[in-house]
Order: C-alpha cells, then structure tokens, then sequence
C-alpha cells in the first residue's frame, strides 16, 4: 500500500496548551485527534517520551472485538468497534482493518457455558455473535485440529463476525497525521518528569524538555501509568506486567481468521504481509523491563502446536514484550482522578488496542466536558471503593 | 526465566514458584472499622514502582515457603531483602 | 549426493550447504524479491542470508546457506514468503535439555576457542552453529604459526569442554540464561542453559551498501565470495569485480583469485587502495544484467566491468544481537563504523570480533583474556599463535550510493525495501529509526536486519544530515535465528502436551466405556453409557439409580488437606465464612470461602478428625489453588498459629455411594460405618483395609463417602458397583445436586457472587469478629439489594431445555437482562425440565424470558430447592434383611504404576532402565525434625519405609509413587525436564522439583541411580513421558 507522502510536523513545545495528553500511543492519539474533531480542542500537546505509539500500540497482536460479557463493557468495545468500521474512511487512511471472524474457542464444559452466556449477552446487547459447534469450528478455520483425541478437544466457539484485525502502525500514523493537521503539536522525546498542582488543581507538567502550562492534563501512558500517577500524588489500582507477543517469517496465506484459546492460551492470526502473529498470557511478575520469560514462549508455542499441528515447522522470527497495565477486575480505568483539571485513563491492561477510537473518543469527550462520557461513567476510579466492578476475567483472560 | 534464590532449595527457575506481589501489605487489624476507602486500600491498592520493589515469591512446586527478595522491575536483578 | 532444485536434478558435495551446492550447480537465481519480483541469487554463506529463502522438504522456509545438504532433497525457490505444506506430517522428535556451567562460550571461532580452552579448568560449554569448530577460520586461508588455521583448531586442548556443535544461541536472557537450539537429523533440541559467567564470541557479519542494482543474483558478499571458494571449493564466479569499502575485500580477492576466478577489478572508495592495481577513490554506481536478471557488468561511474560476480566488502558489523538481548548497550564507533558492545548489564565478556577486534591473533588473544577472567581460579593458560594477517585499515564511511538512473539501491534485500522508500519514510516527518523500520518494513524481514539493519541507519544518517550514531539501531530481539514451532514446543506434544491426570479407577472407567470430561488436568467420567446410549438417557438412568436404589461416582479427584495443630479451628475460622472450632470432634460441615474481595472462592465439606485435626475436601479445579491461599494466609499472615496443612489428594480414592439402597453397599464394604448419622464420619476398616467413611451428602440421597488409600481405590470401586451399586458420571452428580439447589462454584459464580447472592447468609457467621472477605460484604454495592441471586427455573412446556447460558430478560428481547441460566438439566426425579439461574430483582412467581440463540422460551422463577425441599430422604431406607454380607479378603492394592511393568521393562536397556519400586508406607512429617526421611522444606519431611509413625505424622502412603531410573543415560534422560542442576557437586541428594510438567522430589541414591517420587494422579503422565524420553534419546 501506499501512505502519504506527509504524516507530522515535528515542532517545539509552546509554552502552554489548553490540553496536555501524557503518551503518544494509540489512546493518547486518538483522544488528541477526538479533542479536535468532536470538540474543536486543538490548543492540544501530546508528550510521547520516546518515538509516537512506540509502546504497547506497536507491540500488540492487532485484534479488534467486541464481544465482552458484562453490558458496561460491551457498549464501550461496541462503541469502538462501530468506529472502527468508519475509521478507514474517517482518517483517510487505510489502516487495513480486516473483519475477518474471530472465534474463541472452548476447551472443557466450563468454557462452553461461558462462551454460550457470553454469545446471548453480546447478541442481546446488539453485538454480533455466534456460538459454533465444533464441526462448524472446523467448517470456519478448516486448519483448526477439532479432533476429539486432542489433549483438550475444541467443543466449540464463540464467533464474532465482525471481529478482526487491523495495521497498528498505520492506526497510529492516521491518527497522528489528522491530529498534527488540526494543530495538534506531537512533541516526540518529551519525558513528563513531574506534575505542576496549585491548591488541587494541576497546573501543567514539567519535562525534559522544560515546563509546559496546561489547562487539564490527561493521562494515557498504560504500563507508566503508575509512574506518572505517583508523581502527582496518586495511588491506582494497577500493575504493571510483561506481555509478550511474536511473529512468524512470511508465509503464503493459510489463516484467514482469528483463533484466540483461553484455556490453552494462544491467540493467532496472520498480518497482510503474511506473518502470523501470536501472543500468549502476561507473565506473573511486575515489570517495566519489556521483556519476559522464553518459557512463556514456549508453552504458547506448544499450545499452538496442539491447535494448529500443520504449523509444526513455521518457524518464530521475533519476539517482544509490551507493558501492560491491569486493574484488579480486567477492566480500564476513565475519569476525573482526585486532583482537580488531572485525568486518567488506563488499565486496559491485554485488550487495549481494540479499544483505541472508542476510548479516544469518550476520553476527550470526559475532558472536554469535565463530567464522565456514559460510556466512560461505570468505568470511574470509585468503583474499587464500592465494590461495582465490572469483572471481565473471564473474557480478558486472553483479552487481545 | 527469572532465578530465584529460595532460602530453602536455592537458587530455581521461577516457574517453580508463584508470584506474590508487593511485600509487607499487612492484613488489617480490625477491617470492620475501616471506611469503604481505607479497606478498599488493602484489597486493590499496591505499589507499582519503576525501581526496586519488595516482593513475595512461593515456592509451589519446591519446599512451599512464602519469602520475600527485592528485585530491580526494569533490570530484573535481585537482591536479598533487608 | 543427489538433491533437487524446483524439480531439477542436481548433485553436490559432502560438506556442503545447500546454498554451496546451487552455487556448484551454476544456480544463479534461487528466488523472487517478495514485493519486486526480481530474481535473486545466494548472497552469504551464513544465517544473515536474505535472498536464498527456499522451500526444503515440508520446512516452509529455510536459507538455502544454512542447510547442509543429504541426499535426496529437494527444495523450491520462493518469492521470500514460506509455503506451508497442509498435508505434511511431522514425524520429526524434538527435545529440549537443561544444562548448567560456570562459563558458557557462544561462537567456536578463534575468540570462542581461545577462551574455552583457557576456561576449560571450570564447567565450560562451548557452542558454534557449524558442523565443526573453526568459525571463520573454516573460510579463510590464514595461516597461525606457518600452518593451516584449522590445525590450530585441531590442537587445542578442549578436555572437559562440553562442545555443542550445530548448535546456534538464539536468546540471552535475564540471570545468565541461554537458550540455543541444536540442529539434529530426527529433530532439533532447544538447549536452555543457565552459566554463571558467559563470553560471547559470535562473531561480526559483513555489511553491503545501497548502490543502484545491487540486488542482482551474483553480487555478493566478500566474505561469502570468499567462504565459497575456500571452504566448499565452489566458484561463485568467473570474472569478478570487488567492491572494497573495508580490506577484507583485497583478502576475498586474492583468494578468489587463488581458486582460479578472474578479478576484474577492485573498487575502493578510500583514497588509497591497497593494492597497486585497485581503482581506489571510486565506488560501484551501478550493475547490468542479462536476460534472466543475473549480473552481467559493473558500472564504476561511466566504466562498465563486464562481471559475474560483484563482491561486496561494505566493512563488518559486530554481532551484538545476543549482547544487545542480554540488556548490554552498544555504541557506535566511528573508526570501524559499527556498533559495538558497550556497557554490559550481566556476568558477561565479549571477545574478538563481536566487539570489533578483526584480526586472527587479536580474537584469540582477546577469547584467551575472555576466558581466563571467567573461569577466575579454574583458567588454564594457553599459547597465542603468530599470524600471517595484515591489520585492517579503516573502512571507508559509505552507505549509500547515489545512482543516475531509475534503478533501485536496496537497503534490505528481503523486505525489497529500497533506498526511495526510507527517503520517503523520513520525509513523511519519521524522525525514528523504529518509526522508519516500520513504514518500509526494513530490517523485519528472515535475517532480522543481519544484512540491512547498519544500511538502514547509516542511509537515514546521510538523508537526515546526522551520523548513524545518533540514529541508533533498533532493538535486537530473540531469536537471533528463526526457531521453529515444533522445536519450541519439545516433546510437550499431544497426550504430553499437558499431564493427564486420573484417578485409581481410571482404568475400570475406560473399560467400562466411560464418557470423560476435562476437569482442569484430571480425566473425569461425565457419564457411563450402556450399548448405544445416548448421554440424556444415560444421565437420566444414573440419577434414577441414585434416587430410587444405590448408584456410585469417583470422588477422588476432589482436593483434600490435612489441617492439623492447636490452632487449626481458629485457622478454619478465619478462611471460612462459617466457625469450625465449635464443630464436634467426628463431625463434618459444608463450608464456603471468599477471596477479599468478599467473591465466593470456593467450597466443600470440612471434618473434625480429633480436636486439634481436621480434614477439608475443596473443589476438584480448585484444590492447588486453595491449598496455595491457605498456606499464603498461614505463613505471611498468621505464621504464629499452631497449624500445618498437608495435601492428601493423592493418597486417598473416594468411593461416594449414593441412594436409599445405599446401606446395602456399606454393609458389605464398611460396616462399621453403618450406625453413622448425617454429616458424621468414621475411622473404619473398608474391605478389610483402614478408610474413612464420610456421610454426606451432595444430592439429598442417604449417601456415603467412602476413602481408602489409592492402592485400593480400584478395587473398592469394582466391588461397589459388583454389589449392583449402578456408576454415575460428574453430568449425573450435577443434576442431582441442582434438584437440591446446591450451587457449584465456577459453574453458578463467577468471581461476582457472594454467599449472599447465593442464599446462603445462614452459612456466613454473625459470631465471628472476621474471616476473609467479610468486611467486603459490607461495601456500598456489595451490600444493596437489588443484587442478582440464586433462583429456580421452570420452563411453561415441562419438556423444553433451558439451555446453560441462556440470558433471562423480563418480557422480550430489548429488555434489559437481568442475569443469566447458570444450569439447566431434564430431570427423572421432577419429570420435566428445570434450571438454576443467577438474576436480579426477581421474586418467585416472576415470569421470564431465557433467550439463547435465537431461541425464546418463557420460564417462572421458582425457589433454587426443587427436589425434596425438607429433607425427607436423606436418611434412605433401612438395611434390608437380605443384606449382602461383609465381603471377605483383603483387597488387591494396584500401584498407579502397575499397568506399566511390562512397557518399562521393554524401554530399559543397558544406558537406562525403568523400574517401579515396591510398596513403602510413608508420612509427611511437620514440626520438629523427625531425624530420618528426606528434608522437603524448613519444617517439612518425607519419611518412607519402616519407621514409627510419630505423634502428627500424616500417613501418605497412597500419596505417591516411586519410580527408579537407573544407567548411564539416567542423567541424559533426566536433564530433557529437569531444570535444577545435577551435577554432583551441587546436587544436594534430593529435590523437589519439575519434571517434565509435573512436580516431583527427585532423589540421586548412588550415581546413575535416581528415585522419582511422583504424585500418584501424575503417575500415568510421569511413566509416558519417562518411556517418550527413553525412546528419545
């Protein structure tokens, strides 16, 4: 494909914005781009401390679903979703968004009923899906081993149609190239190093690259989150993990869909260019080192094997590690935080990229507005006083 | 794949252990008089630094005991826990 | 040795590559660039190979420069994207190994060498990816102390070296960690090898640059150029041009030369060339081509060389990948104009080339230092060679040569990126060498940006004005090589690729055509049809037996722990939402769990054995899982209270007889449990054999759950169902527990439910101060009502399902949900269908609709006890007269093992033999050190054959099993899943640890000879993967 020939300017802090995002990843660029678009906010920096979506949006599997259980959710991953479907076009960009199906598949009884529970609760909340027996399983991904002599035997599968992949890069790249040409200033290798707050209201950030005044400052720096949070005072509820991915060498076309395993953790795809990208479980321990353990590797390896044995001899290219931020029921974080004019958004732990334009769009809309989006509103930082959580274990647990 | 200096078995691969995240949470003395704030403190609030970090390892498939090490979140070097 | 090239016969030699053998062949063109299409030729003799990507046998894609040739095969030219072959099978065995050293060596050239043999005197492992030791020295024609190179090799003293060869390094890891892959005819083995101190001498890789039509099959690297010739004794040309940007190019010359290739010309951009006759200040602006693509000529400005080969010496480029993975920092030096190793951030040392010391003797001079400083104490010294070399002057700083005509300069040969696309990358305003990498996708390609990765940065530095320096490289990521999936994986296949677990009557369930589940590892009978049934009627007919006579179910699978000490009731107390310490000695009650958070965690029936002893079962998913979360709150909570806990899983078999025959049964197998009244148990001979009798109850039934140790379990359960006792199935079990409204967990909660929410406030103790979870009950939304409860269901038409899953809307579709069918079962007992549900603000009588697919069916929401709500028939009908007597004989114990025997004697053989040990009584010990058995932790023993139970031991003898490895091999075997070190020096005698994927206590008896003991449930799983890796070896 072709992109275009210019994407951003690379300009100077000015001393003072109306709004400071904190992270040029997806989520920071899609919520400057929804700042400008939906509410004309173009007064707007984003300070990416290394190079533009650099983090977990170039390091993630690329799935785009929809399919959560619990209502909360899945009217947010909707949201995004049906924006997804217009964002090609929206950005002037092909971002080569692909709804190819994704099926998860279920391995034991357990697995069934979730996966049946969760395909009635999506189909009654408006979001397509479909529950497969494993014959049509085999019918949908003929290259999927159904055999009932497997060591964990697929019973069946969710499937979600409209699911799918994208281009990480070139929804990062197309969000910052409209963001730049509404006057966005993208202000790469600009480390916010501290918080400006006057009474409880912030003020502006100090960075590497000096001070910068700021109206309201948003947070979107996933695995920092925590980082940044303490140093304006804040405690969150997350944690910061190693989350590894890889990729095949270039292959012909042979998987044409989306497989994701929860029980056997393995979730695979092949990219345009024909690699076939695969990622695993987080790995246990906290960590900012993007890096894991090849033990983590090798059992996603080995599980993949026992669903796909005609893989046997594709070899792996390359493998990395996001960070990733997970919250203590496996869904985000969005909202005002204690600190007057400061606001959050994290947490999205595995799942993040799916969510990029809709987080975007009801993050600026919280911030522009000064009250939570209704989408945004059950997701508030209150909700681990209460006890309202909206627990997506059971679906996050290879959340991608 | 970590390694992890059991105080018991010495040093293992850290998939014989299970992680137990930040050490020294202690359990509240009287939870029934903490505010919803304060207990929801305990159940969902840990540290997360970019740094040295005390934290709690289990030896599962070893000799079963809970220890605490000290260990660098962006180096992964460990040291013995003061 | 004959071998085929898209269908062509072609022969080559021993020795050679595939890439050597298509040279010899005169195979110019061996693929198509994977978005230009134009044809491509060998350009190295090593893995940084970025064109000669082929199909070879069912391997997808290899580098036709890393393949050694055998006879027979055959391979395909590609377009740079692998081909998988859908009807292949596999038969490859991979393996994996775990090795342990002082120094680990990476790179068996002169450094590597150098350095192992001065290390030699510790544990020393060397590895190098070729077939034999020399590294470059294999391709040149130096000369150390007047003599061919390789008898250098030859003459170092290595003893006591473990030397891997075909072996490649591909990760370096955190805490001294290497993994690395060895090539092996039956299969590749994946080496994870933990060294104390490692000195890296993998080498450097020679670099081309950008110039127009340097793609074309027969330009080449000079080193390649030169390793054809020297080593595989082909001609990659006749007439050949050298392109000396770095003087390795005037060695490829005057070996190439030697070999009887015309050179054309040298082309040196250095103001002085180093021989008279190179055309020194000039570079190559361009090629020309024939028909078929292959290089023709080369231009040097408006000079045109008629040329078949174009070798290329663009400087070389330290192999800093395993350096860079091991978190080191590199820099970039401007004399050679590479990266090199930097800072290092582990126990680490690279040598030679790999930190750009170029010359012969300084790589073996720098391997020897490497060495030395490594082994410490243990360094042996070593003589350093003279050499014939020359040192090398600077290479010249040139990456990019600008062309005139439209022809393209590539910059990554793979990925066809070409010096345009990275100028437009940086004119879209990417300033990032990684933001650069990903819109031309440079350096992404099979070789990783071996060959592109220094041309990428060095053309970014010269179109943004900067210096590479300042451009950075991008990250070096494992592998350095391509590992394939099945190599990953091991023997971690099929039935190994997760332990199977069973139970002691396994066996009699797979005879009797059981019909099994997956219940997290374990195998368990969901139901038992008779000749054809289906499971619906199969169900119904095992519940009708359990309703209406005696049927019986495996239990075993569920957790059990021993709970004992003076604290153990205020220990219970804490963990469960009810009290334990006021329960009477011989009593037994249900209980639930809650995390923190207040959520359910998991449930199951507790029993006081004696006042300071107690025995919990737990689920049968969840039994490590509670286990870990009790001793979690035991060790860094209250590690003042007097309590230990203990698994027994393993050493009992549960036999559960249910019905309101069900005396009938007991009274032959254990009739001192007869006289026991609900929720009592007994200490009581089973069959003549000590067992625990237990009655409770989990469908309303009279029931009795009946324990002996494992070795029995077979034969209780044989005898059980012999007395007409009829087998049911976890289908069976469950829709009898829902007739009575008893919730499992996982199945009705999910992580969101409270005792509460189930109904069971009676359960949770308003005595109690606190226990875990309970101030969490009290939280604003935990505590509101108009929270989502457990109700029945009963659909209008009696025969409809209510399908599991299935959303509960009020009206119909559109109306908000307000829970969801968490069970839904026909029942014999209730003659119609009925389902236990999860939903809110409902009351009984409320009308429903389920909506599941597109199906709607209206349902009334009733009470969650259907079935015998006031408990009438838990008590079953009395002992008939014609009781069955008590049934004589002890019982036939069967090891987990036994129906082994014979395939572990046909495995064994004079390296390894297999065998199972006989019977040993043994017990866990807690406390104080009992002064025999096996240390297993701070205060925790194994103690196994004739000893004298002391006070708190807790008998395991059923727990596990002993199996004896025994040979030489005994340690090769071993070493393929274990990863703790054996070697006698560290191994302390015994360890608890992995093998395979289970856990094991490893125990070394004499040299060769080990005792595993395993869990009895893993026996089945240890014993196939112990004969897979016999076989293996």
């Amino acid at each position: 494909m072709t992109h275009p020939g210019f994407l951003w300017r690379n300009p100077d802090p000015r001393p003072s914005y109306d709004v400071v995002v904190v992270g040029g990843g997806g989520h920071g660029l899609a919520t400057a781009y929804y700042l400008a678009r939906n509410h004309g906010l173009t007064n707007v920096a984003v300070l990416e401390k290394g190079w533009l979506a650099g983090g977990n949006m170039a390091r993630n599997t690329t799935i785009i679903r929809s399919n959560y259980l619990w209502d909360e959710s899945a009217a947010i991953y909707e949201h995004s979703l049906k924006l997804w479907e217009g964002l090609s076009e929206d950005l002037d960009y092909d971002l080569q968004f692909s709804q190819r199906g994704v099926l998860n598949l279920a391995h034991n009884l357990g697995d069934v009923r979730e996966g049946r529970r969760r395909v009635n609760a999506n189909r009654l909340n408006g979001v397509d899906a479909e529950w497969l027996d494993a014959d049509e399983v085999r019918k949908f991904c003929p290259i999927v081993n159904v055999s009932d002599r497997a060591r964990y035997p697929v019973l069946g599968a969710t499937l979600q149609r409209r699911g799918g992949i994208a281009k990480h890069d070139h929804v990062a790249w197309a969000l910052a190239r409209k963001a730049d040409a509404y006057g966005v200033d993208l202000i790469q290798g600009c480390e916010v190093t501290g918080f400006e707050i006057t009474g409880n209201r912030v003020t502006g950030v100090r960075t590497s690259r000096g001070p910068i005044a700021a109206g309201k400052v948003a947070l979107a720096s996933a695995g920092h989150t925590s980082v940044l949070a303490e140093r304006a005072g804040l405690r969150l509820p997350l944690q910061s993990h190693p989350l590894q991915a890889l990729v095949s060498e270039l292959l012909e076309p042979v998987l044409d869909c989306v497989v994701m395993s929860n029980a056997v953790h393995v979730y695979v795809s092949q990219a345009h260019k024909g690699e076939l990208v695969m990622g695993a479980g987080i790995d246990a321990y906290n960590s900012y080192g993007q890096r894991g353990g090849f033990h983590v590797i090798e059992a996603q390896m080995a599980a993949a094997l026992e669903l796909f044995p005609l893989f046997s001899r594709v070899r792996v290219l390359r493998t990395w590690a996001g960070i990733v931020d997970v919250s203590p029921d496996a869904s985000p974080i969005i909202g005002a935080t204690p600190v007057d004019g400061l606001y959050v958004n994290a947490g999205w732990g595995t799942g993040g990229f799916k969510a990029t334009p809709g987080s975007g769009w009801v993050y600026a809309d919280t911030i522009a507005n000064g009250r939570p989006h209704p989408l945004a509103e059950p997701f508030a930082l209150e909700r681990f006083t209460t006890g309202a959580l909206i627990d997506e274990h059971g679906a996050a647990a290879v959340a991608h | 794949m970590l390694l992890l200096d059991c105080p018991h078995c010495g040093p293992r691969d850290e998939n014989e252990f299970h992680y137990g995240g930040q050490a020294g949470v202690p359990y509240p003395q009287a939870p029934a008089e903490l505010s919803d704030q304060e207990w929801a403190a305990y159940v969902f609030l840990r540290d997360n630094p970019k740094g040295w970090f005390r934290e709690r390892w289990f030896h599962t498939h070893g000799c079963r005991t809970w220890f605490t090490v000290e260990r660098h979140t962006v180096t992964h070097e460990i040291r013995k826990a003061p | 040795m004959r071998f085929t090239f898209d269908g062509r016969p072609l022969q080559g030699e021993p020795g050679d590559t595939l890439a050597a053998a298509l040279l010899r062949n005169g195979v110019r063109v061996v693929g198509r660039g994977v978005e230009s299409g134009r044809p491509r030729g060998v350009f190295s003799a090593g893995p940084e190979e970025p064109n000669a990507l082929v199909r070879v046998g069912a391997d997808p894609m290899l580098a036709a420069t890393t393949v050694e040739l055998y006879d027979g095969l055959e391979a395909w030219s590609l377009s740079g994207k692998g081909r998988v072959d859908l009807g292949a099978a596999d038969d490859r065995r991979c393996d994996k190994g775990y090795l342990h050293c002082d120094v680990l060596v990476v790179g068996g050239g002169p450094a590597g060498l150098a350095a192992a043999a001065a290390a030699r005197g510790a544990r020393v492992i060397l590895l190098d990816d070729q077939p034999r030791l020399g590294g470059d020295l294999l391709n040149s024609r130096v000369l150390l102390d007047g003599a061919p190179a390789l008898d250098w090799v030859d003459s170092l003293d290595l003893s006591g070296v473990r030397v891997l060869t075909r072996t490649t390094a591909v990760g370096y890891h955190d805490h001294g960690y290497v993994v690395a892959v060895e090539r092996r005819a039956r299969g590749e083995r994946l080496w994870h090898i933990r060294a104390r101190r490692v000195v890296l001498a993998t080498g450097a890789h020679e670099r081309s640059l950008a110039f127009p039509g340097n793609d074309r099959p027969g330009v080449m690297l000079a080193s390649a150029a030169r390793a054809y010739v020297n080593r595989y004794g082909v001609l990659p040309g006749r007439r050949a041009v050298v392109f000396a940007c770095a003087d390795s190019g005037y060695e490829a010359a005057g070996d190439l030369r030697a070999a009887g290739v015309e050179i054309a010309a040298i082309v040196d951009p250095r103001p002085e060339g180093l021989t008279a006759d190179a055309l020194a200040g000039q570079v190559v602006t361009g090629t020309t081509a024939g028909p078929d693509g292959v290089l023709t000529g080369v231009r040097v400005g408006e000079r045109h060389i008629e040329a078949d080969l174009l070798a290329v010496a663009g400087g070389w480029n330290p192999a800093v990948h395993l350096f860079s993975q091991s978190q080191g920092r590199v820099r970039f030096d401007e004399a050679s104009q590479a990266f090199v190793p930097h800072v290092s951030a582990q126990a680490e040392r690279s040598a030679g080339a790999c930190r750009g010391l170029y010359g012969t003797r300084e790589a073996i001079a720098d391997g020897h230092a490497a060495g030395r400083e490594a082994a410490g104490s243990a360094a042996r010294e070593l003589r350093v060679p003279e050499c014939d070399e020359r040192p090398p002057r600077p290479p010249a700083a040139l990456w990019l040569v600008d062309g005139d005509g439209d022809e393209p300069a590539f910059a990554d040969l793979h990925r066809d990126v070409t010096v345009a696309d990275l100028a437009r990358a940086t004119g879209t305003g990417m300033r990032s060498v990684e933001h650069v990498k990903r819109y031309t996708t440079a350096g992404t390609g099979a070789d990783q940006g071996k060959t592109s990765g220094a041309v990428v940065v060095g053309v970014m530095s010269a179109l943004l004005g900067t210096t590479p320096g300042q451009v950075g490289t991008t990250t070096f990521r494992p592998p350095y090589t391509p590992v394939s999936f099945a190599t990953l994986a091991g023997r971690d296949r099929g039935a190994l690729s997760d332990p199977v677990r069973t139970t002691a009557m396994h066996a009699s369930h797979v005879a009797a055509g059981a019909v099994f589940e997956d219940v997290g590892q374990w195998k368990r009978p969901r139901y038992f049809p008779l000749d054809g049934e289906p499971m619906e009627a199969a169900v119904q007919r095992e519940c009708r037996a359990a309703r209406t006579s005696v049927a019986a179910m495996d239990a075993s699978t569920l957790g059990k722990i021993d709970v004992r000490g003076a604290d153990a009731g205020v220990f219970l107390d804490r963990i469960y939402t009810n009290m334990y310490s006021t329960l009477a000695v011989g009593a037994c009650r249900y209980g639930l769990m809650c995390r923190a958070d207040g959520m359910v965690f998991d449930d199951g029936t507790t029993t006081r054995l004696a006042d300071d002893h107690y025995l919990m079962t737990t689920t049968t998913g969840n039994a490590a899982a509670v286990l870990d979360w009790l001793e979690e709150w035991r060790q860094t909570e209250w590690p003042r209270l007097d309590v230990s806990l203990t698994s027994v899983t393993d050493h009992w078999a549960t036999v559960v007889v249910a019905g309101p025959k069900a005396r009938r049964v007991i009274a032959a197998v254990a009739p001192g449990a007869l006289g026991l009244p609900f929720m009592r148990y007994a200490e009581t001979d089973v069959l003549g054999v000590p067992g625990r009798v237990f009655r409770i109850s989990f469908s309303g039934e009279l029931a009795y759950e009946v324990n002996v140790p494992w070795p029995y379990g077979r034969a209780l359960w044989e005898a059980v169902l012999g007395l007409g006792a009829v087998p049911y199935g976890t289908e069976a079990m469950h829709v009898l527990r829902a007739e009575k409204g008893f919730a499992i967990v996982g199945q009705e909660t999910d992580g969101t439910v409270t005792p509460h929410d189930l109904g069971m406030s009676w359960i949770v103790s308003p005595r109690k101060p606190d226990f875990v979870g309970r101030r969490s009950h009290a939280r604003p939304d935990t505590a509101r009502d108009g929270r989502k409860r457990l109700v029945g269901l009963l659909a209008d038409d009696p025969a409809t399902p209510i399908e599991e899953g299935a959303q509960l809307v009020r009206g119909g579709p559109g109306a908000p949900m307000l829970g969801h069918v968490t069970s839904g079962y026909a029942s014999a007992a209730l003659g119609r269908t009925f389902a236990l549900a999860m939903v809110r603000d409902v009351v009984p009588g409320d009308r429903l609709t389920a909506v599941s697919g597109t199906a709607a069916h209206g349902v009334t929401v009733v009470e969650p006890v259907l079935y015998d709500p006031d408990n009438a028939r838990r008590d079953g009908d009395p002992l008939e007269e014609d009781a069955p007597a008590l049934l004589g004989g002890l019982p036939a114990r069967e090891s987990p093992a036994a129906a082994f025997a014979g395939r572990f004697a046909a495995a064994s053989g004079p390296s390894a033999r297999l065998r199972e040990l006989p019977f040993e009584p043994m017990w866990e010990v807690r406390g104080a050190d009992p002064g025999v058995g096996l240390r297993l932790g701070p205060s925790w023993w194994l103690v196994a054959g004739d000893a004298v139970p002391g006070p708190g031991w807790v008998d395991v003898s059923g727990q596990r099993t002993i199996l004896e490895l025994s040979g030489p091999a005994a340690d090769d075997v071993l070493i393929t899943g274990c990863p703790v070190d054996l070697h006698p020096d560290v191994f302390p005698g015994h360890a608890q640890t992995f093998l395979g994927k289970t856990s094991v206590i490893l125990e070394r008896r004499t040299s060769g000879v080990y005792r595993i003991h395993v869990r009895s449930s893993f026996t089945s799983y240890l014993a196939e993967w112990l004969l897979d890796a016999i076989l293996a070896l």
